[in-house]
């Protein structure tokens, strides 16, 4: 079930995207989705079409991934595209009862339904090409400024990496508890709402002892070994910029400024 | 009751061309108030295989067999297998939930579908035989020690009543004297109510002085299925397993090589001692 969910998953494999500074890829994922709201018409959407299919072949994930990643956003989809083409006025193509349909609404729920599916794969491109450890990094380095506004920039970013890299820890506890309790005679699969929801009290109040226990167990072993917060706090892997990330923000830079050029020009 | 594993294999890729297996051609029998051991290097399998034995896993081949009857049968009553084949996890004290011990005890039985009355006698039934004193079946489950809380859980399966008692290593993380104490209560479960004993350890010394029979796994397979002391005859094969045989038995084949007439099969510490005086009485 938790498997089937591949927005914030990574795909493992070596490609130049996958080797860009996260930071990059975070410009990258805030400046497409901006160019999408700035962009209207088929033609802007045809540009941005091809700057996302240049990306997807560079990164080498498969196509199939990206997919599994719109299944979850299915029922969003069909909704928006309903909605329009119904609701926006206009010239009209067909009518039955009192349903109408314009073709002004077919035009704008196409486009808002492309939209939407960039907007997902799109971001999506970055998580399955950053690692979540890079991601928080970059994370942290970008919005750094923050700071100054008293922000504990360094403590959300290491909470986010600590609870990224629980989440196997604890499914993985709980297929143990699980398996301890049905060995018990536990049953979690039949039942009504109610029964199951209180089947899952012997599952559910274990997991909770047991993240406790471990993070108590993490923040002492932290402390032992003198974390003391992000105050001059040095990193092992600094994050630097590379001749690919110049080019790379050069390129995006570039696919921007045309989106903004491509939206002024065209009516 | 009988327990039949028959040419059980479990593996992570089974369509693959070359499967990976974590367990490969396992065959033995389990028979009524039999203490047997299943010893085993970490990874060995030990763990993968005991769920088997109550249909928590379901092999890749081969069959399980509960009294003649194939446990994955589609309509095999798979709740009342594991009420009979109880099975009591590593670290078990991580299942505890309820408010009060009794409480937690009891919730096998209810799960069996027992009236209150019976789930509480099951239940403090259960505790006398783990040794947990009455004046605890109110008190909360978290607040005990390590081996109050494992003698718990441990009662939690017991309650349901079974025929066979499998422990994935019951006594990791304990110090010595809970050690003693948890294997001793095991000993007598098995002497007592003629339950039969799976016990799941890597300690070669706990297992022979419990255990009447030795199961052996090494990379998934089985390698021994004896009595302790002909298994630890080998005690150079085990060796190279990672394991070991226990510690006297070392020494007695040291006083053997250097021209003491000992036998060098000795096991535990009291036979030890009883060899050793034997010899300088005479």
């Amino acid at each position: 079930m938790i498997r089937d969910i591949t927005i914030g998953q990574y795909y493992d494999t070596d490609s130049v995207i996958h080797r860009l500074d996260p930071r990059v890829k975070l410009a990258f994922t805030l400046l497409y989705i901006i160019s999408l709201f700035i962009g209207h018409g088929p033609v802007c959407y045809a540009y941005a079409a091809a700057f996302l299919v240049l990306v997807i072949v560079l990164s080498k994930v498969p196509v199939r991934f990206m997919v599994k990643g719109l299944r979850g956003m299915l029922v969003i989809l069909i909704i928006s595209a309903l909605f329009n083409v119904f609701l926006v006025q206009g010239e009209i193509i067909f009518r039955w009862w009192i349903f109408s349909i314009s073709k002004e609404g077919v035009r704008t729920a196409v486009l808002m339904v492309v939209r939407l599916v960039f907007l997902v794969i799109g971001s999506s491109l970055m998580t399955l090409t950053t690692t979540p450890n890079d991601l928080t990094d970059g994370l942290e380095r970008s919005l750094r400024f923050l700071k100054v506004i008293r922000i504990p920039v360094h403590e959300i970013a290491m909470m986010m990496s600590i609870a990224l890299r629980f989440i196997p820890i604890l499914i993985e506890e709980v297929n143990k508890i699980m398996k301890a309790q049905i060995a018990r005679g536990a049953d979690f699969e039949s039942g009504g709402l109610v029964k199951k929801a209180k089947a899952m009290v012997p599952l559910l109040i274990p997991l909770f002892v047991s993240a406790f226990r471990r993070a108590s167990d993490l923040a002492l072993a932290m402390e032992a070994r003198c974390y003391h917060g992000g105050e001059g706090r040095t990193k092992l892997h600094p994050l630097t910029y590379q001749k690919r990330d110049f080019l790379a923000y050069a390129v995006l830079l570039l696919y921007f400024g045309g989106m903004i050029a491509m939206a002024a020009v065209l009516p | 009751m009988e327990l039949t594993l028959k040419h059980i294999s479990y593996s992570y890729n089974p369509d693959a061309k070359e499967p990976k297996y974590a367990v490969k051609d396992v065959s033995f029998t389990i028979r009524e108030g039999e203490f047997c051991a299943l010893i085993g290097h970490t990874g060995s399998g030990k763990s993968t295989l005991v769920q088997f034995l109550n249909g928590l896993m379901r092999p890749t081949e081969g069959l399980v067999l509960f009294n003649g009857e194939n446990i994955f049968e589609k309509k095999y009553p798979l709740k009342t297998l594991r009420q009979k084949v109880g099975l009591v996890f590593q670290y078990p004290e991580h299942q505890l939930f309820e408010e009060t011990v009794l409480k937690d005890i009891c919730y096998g039985p209810k799960n069996m579908g027992l009236g209150k009355e019976e789930q509480i006698d099951s239940a403090r039934r259960a505790m006398a035989l783990v040794g947990l004193p009455e004046s605890y079946e109110e008190k909360s489950p978290f607040e005990l020690s390590g081996g109050e809380k494992r003698r718990v859980a441990i009662a939690g399966v017991l309650a349901m009543n079974p025929e066979c008692l499998i422990l994935d290593e019951p006594t990791a993380g304990l110090d010595p004297a809970g050690r003693d104490d948890i294997l001793g209560t095991v000993r007598e479960l098995s002497d007592k109510e003629n339950i039969a004993v799976v016990l799941v350890s890597h300690s070669m010394d706990d297992v022979a002085v419990y255990a009447e029979r030795l199961l052996v796994m090494n990379s998934g397979e089985l390698v021994y299925d004896d009595t302790p002391r002909n298994v630890f005859r080998h005690y150079k094969e085990l060796e190279k397993m990672g394991l070991s045989a226990p510690q006297v038995t070392y020494i007695a084949h040291e006083l053997k090589k250097r021209g003491l007439d000992i036998d060098e099969n000795v096991m535990t510490i009291a036979e030890a001692k009883a060899e050793i005086l034997r010899i300088f009485k005479k």
